[in-house]
């Protein structure tokens, strides 16, 4: 599929697709108006206030890897309604439906990228397909991107969002969480660098899997993480929520994640990260 | 078993009171009735038979959470001997809601642990309803790590609604706990025996559910979000879950047609907790049986058969043509009776590997 490999983009600007249409819109955090081509600019970080808006993949990647480097491994992969899922919709009716509305195919993208003189294994979750839930493609995609990076000596950097397992897949989605913590334990036993980046939002099933697994972990400003969701914490338990519960701050205080950085440093500081942790693998490479 | 009568076994019990009747009549009017007797025991078993041989998706939830089902704790209690309970997490507390420690099952030395439900409020409130905190998945691996320092088998019981949902369970960073799991039980070099006896709860069964033999209750189920959940999101109501339920398709054949779970084990007619002596005794051969055969494996080969049996897990469509990727075949077990034998099945994947060897 060479299309994803010569994709295009605009010069050391984002892509103007996650943010919705017209010219102008309204930042929900301070409610202030934004000339969209600045939020775009901006990597979907407001001008004003610095809310970190959610980003698709396209953006992401070219917020996270050198120009043009991307490429992308299996873009082949497609979702199938196995268990003939029949809600009130159905399941190939909201893949038709994501598929046309994203230009992608499934919820992840996986390949790899150059990221300051790193060669790495680069794996993007995209919230804007199907809540970035997790089914055999996404669990198959990124399983395939550890075992070839294992492999190939890789590094891998994955940016995370999600809202859980795809029910619609059924026990076929569960099973995507130990698929994919199994291909982590032999990249991991090869002592190859894992770097797990949380964005808004990483739940559930993704959350209790390959997200919470990486040797770094890091966070997005304000980014919502956790296993359950907090209606169903309150619903269960009557209890009330303390404040800033399961926000990126409230991880970092409770001792889950390494640090919280905003978009505009993370490549910076995810490049001085993998010069330490990578350090030996690109030493032998130059 | 007043105020436990499932709606669907009303037919059952309807029966059972007029054999009731008909033996007080006996008793006090002094006349024969035993052929009627007999005759209405008869039709007791014929009924309860038809009953559990036709049970939809939604009644076979009902009967994985029946109160009366045999629990964790009963099966260790019926299957092993010398149980020695080991406790905590060694980090927070220890979590009741999963509880494990070294067994003998026959000759066979293992660490068996599982998660743990509740018969009554005082258990339940000890337990908190089988739904395991963090502490409980640390305190799973600390048991699964030290088996596979002594080189003892681990044998797993699956029975919880979900791992819990609370303040706590997330600061103490309950996906984390799960996560761990997951990734270190394709490390531990000992066999891994699963068996959901009763629910399978989403990430809070798999937490404790990655294994080299993955067995299921007959009417056990697992899935990947309780059926009122998932209702409520997909139907926007919560009374649709017998909907949601086969929809799921979270039945122990659902799963061995998907290739998610190696084995079915029979339940006595009527549900487990209908005899809990037959199906103590029905497990313990069946894990009995998997022990045996795992234990000839290699330590290597163990590892790397584990993976691929994950590995393998997924549907989906690749290449221009749409191919779909078929589940592997599996290599068949033949469908277990209760009367079977000690005779150990091996799968053709490994008598190939027994070979090579
Ligand atoms: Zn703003």
């Amino acid at each position: 599929m060479p299309f994803f490999g010569k994709r295009k983009y605009s010069t050391g600007k984002a892509k103007k697709r996650d943010i919705p249409d017209g010219m102008w819109l309204k930042c929900p955090a301070c409610t202030e108006i934004i000339f969209k081509r600045e939020l775009d600019a901006a990597f979907g970080v407001c001008p004003k206030c610095e809310h970190h808006f959610q980003i698709d993949r396209r953006m992401r990647i070219s917020l996270l890897s050198e120009e043009n480097s991307f490429q992308e491994w299996d873009t082949d992969l497609r979702s199938i309604d196995s268990l003939n899922f029949t809600g009130l919709e159905a399941y190939t009716t909201k893949l038709e439906e994501n598929i046309k509305k994203t230009g992608e195919k499934d919820a992840v993208s996986c390949g790899e990228a150059m990221m300051g003189g790193h060669r790495i294994a680069l794996g993007v979750m995209d919230f804007k397909f199907l809540g970035a839930s997790m089914g055999s493609v996404v669990g198959e995609k990124i399983t395939r991107m550890f075992e070839r990076a294992t492999e190939e000596k890789l590094p891998v950097l994955m940016s995370c969002t999600s809202g859980g397992a795809r029910m619609y897949e059924g026990m076929l989605s569960l099973m995507q969480m130990a698929k994919t913590s199994g291909a982590i334990a032999r990249h991991s036993q090869a002592s190859l660098p894992y770097i797990s980046l949380l964005t808004h939002p990483t739940m559930a099933g993704v959350m209790a899997s390959f997200a919470t697994l990486g040797d770094v972990i890091i966070a997005e400003p304000g980014a919502l993480i956790g296993f359950a969701g907090a209606r169903v914490i309150k619903e269960t338990t009557q209890q009330d929520l303390p404040e800033g519960f399961q926000k990126a701050e409230f991880l970092l205080e409770h001792g889950l994640i390494d640090m919280v950085v905003p978009r505009n440093e993370l490549k910076g500081e995810i490049v001085k990260l993998l010069d330490y942790m990578n350090g030996s693998s690109r030493d032998q490479g130059q | 078993m007043p105020g436990y009568t499932l709606p669907f076994e009303k037919p059952i019990i309807e029966l059972e009171e007029k054999l009731k009747e008909l033996e007080s009549f006996s008793e006090t009017q002094d006349i024969d009735v035993s052929l009627e007797i007999e005759r209405m025991q008869e039709k007791i078993e014929e009924t309860r038979r038809k009953v559990y041989s036709e049970l939809t998706p939604w009644q076979k939830v009902q009967v994985a959470r029946h109160p009366l089902r045999p629990y964790t704790s009963d099966y260790i209690e019926d299957i092993a001997t010398d149980f020695v309970e080991l406790h905590g997490d060694r980090l927070h507390a220890d979590d009741r809601a999963i509880i494990g420690g070294m067994a003998t099952i026959d000759s066979h030395r293992v660490m068996i642990l599982g998660t743990q439900k509740g018969r009554d409020t005082k258990a339940n409130l000890e337990c908190n309803f089988g739904c395991a905190y963090p502490e409980g998945y640390r305190k799973a691996l600390r048991l699964m790590k030290m088996a596979n320092k002594f080189r003892i088998p681990i044998v797993t019981l699956i029975d919880t609604p979900g791992a819990f949902p609370g303040v706590e369970s997330e600061e103490r960073h309950i996906a984390e706990a799960i996560a761990v799991n997951l990734r270190e039980m394709f490390t531990l070099s000992v066999p891994i025996i699963v068996a959901v006896i009763g629910e399978g709860g989403s990430g809070g069964a798999l937490g404790i559910g990655v294994g080299d033999r993955i067995l299921v209750l007959e009417h056990a189920y697992y899935s990947v979000i309780s059926p009122e959940g998932c209702a409520a999101i997909l139907w926007k109501d919560r009374a649709f879950a017998d909907k949601a339920s086969e929809a799921l398709r979270l039945t122990a054949n659902d799963l061995i047609e998907f290739g998610l779970a190696d084995e079915v084990v029979p339940e006595p007619f009527g549900g487990a907790h209908a005899n809990r002596e037959e199906m103590s005794a029905t497990l313990k051969k069946h894990l009995i049986k998997h022990l045996k055969a795992v234990s000839k494996i290699s330590p290597d080969q163990l590892l790397q058969k584990r993976y691929e049996k994950f590995r393998a897990m997924g549907l989906f469509a690749s290449g221009p043509e749409g191919k779909q990727k078929k589940p592997e075949p599996k290599a068949k077990e033949p469908e277990t009776t209760q009367d079977e034998g000690e005779s150990t099945q091996i799968p053709e994947s490994e008598k190939q590997t027994k070979d090579k060897a």
